[in-house]
């Protein structure tokens, strides 16, 4: 599964590693992710991320 | 310099660094401002703090309308420390205030201060009450830190923007309309171009979301208060976002014994007669902050170095390394520099632009210890076949 990087502050989503502070389990896809979702390090939207 | 009244019972206590001259790196050849608010109502605020060393400054200033230790809320919009510097030095004193900040702000003070502060977290869509103004709070992440936000007094229709809309500009007028307007639009950018050049989308997100709100004043944390050209600082921030290019390239560029510097004069040459006027900026004698500024407008970046053990010039890096930070986008470019023997500078210039986001619209062009008439003429035509790509891209004749 493809890593997604957040353009503005550069944090990288990795499927396999998820998001646990914010319980995503390891393994979920990016386009699986929650619209509401948000970077976890700045807030950005998912829409401002960029496939790595 | 006494504080200023902004809006009824609301008053800019900051302080005005006439003598900085470096910001992190960044040259503010006109000084600075690290401004601070007080509001002054039933319950007292206080938005931001200013650097350290300033506490002196600020204590004064806001004891010419009450006693500090009345205050109720410090509200932090940003966790640097040019905001937050003196923060436990007013809450030494206000004892009984609260500290208004972001989760993210929170967790940043928290590392910084390690102070014991009674925290009031607050997200989008939360506000306080202080008796005739509220205070509502807007999370704009990224603009520039995880932890910023926005406070909004709507019964004034006065924003509080923190770094947004900031200038790093000493000046003894507080509003835009008592300072040189050519000054302030050039601080105005030159901050943009530093700062908040690469976070563009998030500008964009920002302004869309400020759109909504009334608003006759933006108070940002450096620099003058707008309030008679709000709509022209907006309309640039509209612009900047999207680096939006205007007819002018760069030839940016170093050199040891002057063969870069030939190529980097005819490829200048050859924009100018196909219409683009183009800048010779030696990235050796021109401080990156001023050339980062002429990057977020320009068309074209076009980067030379020669080569130097076996890699391009340590100035060229330095000046690669900064702007493939800041993102600029949409800008049309190549590499180009003399070698002596295998060469190497200019297919690692290539990479950086490519890197940087800027499209390579010229392959590279090099050549051996000096260039010839031939090989400056392949210079010459590069440039005019830039120059009419550049005319294409920004629509002109």
């Amino acid at each position: 599964m493809e890593k997604y990087r957040c353009i503005p502050c550069g944090y990288i989503y990795d499927p396999a590693v998820g998001d646990p502070d914010n319980d995503i389990a390891p393994g979920t896809a990016f386009a699986d992710l929650p619209a509401d979702w948000t970077c976890p390090e700045c807030g950005a939207p998912k829409d401002e991320f960029e496939a790595c | 310099m006494k504080s200023t009244e902004i809006k009824p019972g609301i008053y800019w206590v900051g302080y005005i660094d006439w003598d900085v001259r470096d910001f992190h790196g960044y040259q503010t050849s006109r000084g600075s401002t690290y401004n601070a608010y007080l509001i002054v109502d039933e319950k007292i605020a206080l938005i931001d703090a200013v650097k350290g060393g300033y506490a002196y400054d600020l204590i004064d200033k806001i004891s010419e309308h009450i006693d500090p230790a009345k205050i109720d809320y410090v509200v932090s919009n940003h966790t640097e420390p040019d905001h937050s510097g003196e923060l436990q030095r007013i809450l030494d004193i206000a004892k009984n205030a609260k500290v208004v900040a972001t989760q993210k702000g929170k967790d940043g003070l928290e590392k910084y201060y390690e102070g014991n502060w009674d925290y009031e977290v607050v997200k989008t869509g939360d506000s306080i009450s202080l008796g005739k103004n509220t205070m509502e709070f807007i999370a704009t992440p990224m603009l520039h830190w995880p932890d910023s936000m926005f406070t909004y007094i709507p019964e004034q229709k006065l924003l509080f923007s923190m770094d947004a809309f900031g200038q790093h500009f000493a000046s003894s007028g507080r509003f835009d309309d008592q300072v040189d307007i050519c000054e302030l639009l050039a601080e105005a950018k030159i901050y943009y171009a530093n700062i908040i050049m690469h976070l563009g989308s998030t500008v964009a997100r920002t302004l869309k979301a400020a759109e909504k709100l009334e608003i006759d004043m933006i108070a940002p944390s450096h620099g003058v208060i707008w309030r008679s050209m709000i709509a022209d600082i907006i309309s640039a921030y509209q612009d900047w976002a999207v680096c939006k290019p205007t007819n002018k390239a760069l030839v940016l560029y170093d050199s040891m014994w002057h063969s870069t510097e030939m190529m980097a004069v005819s490829i200048a040459e050859g924009l100018g007669n196909g219409g683009v006027p183009a800048k010779l900026l030696n990235v050796s004698i021109n401080d990156v902050t001023h050339l980062a500024t002429e990057v977020l407008d320009c068309a074209a970046v076009i980067v030379g170095s020669p080569t130097l053990n076996n890699g391009m010039l340590p100035t060229v890096a330095s000046f690669m390394t900064y702007i493939q930070g800041l993102q600029p986008k949409g800008k049309l470019g190549f590499a180009f520099g003399s070698h002596g023997w295998a060469g190497g500078a200019v297919p690692k210039v290539r990479t950086m632009l490519e890197d940087t986001g800027v499209e390579i619209v010229h392959e590279n062009i090099t050549c051996k210890y000096k260039p010839d008439a031939e090989e400056l003429k392949v210079c010459y035509e590069a440039g005019q076949i830039l120059a009419e790509k550049i005319k294409t891209n920004i629509c002109l004749p």
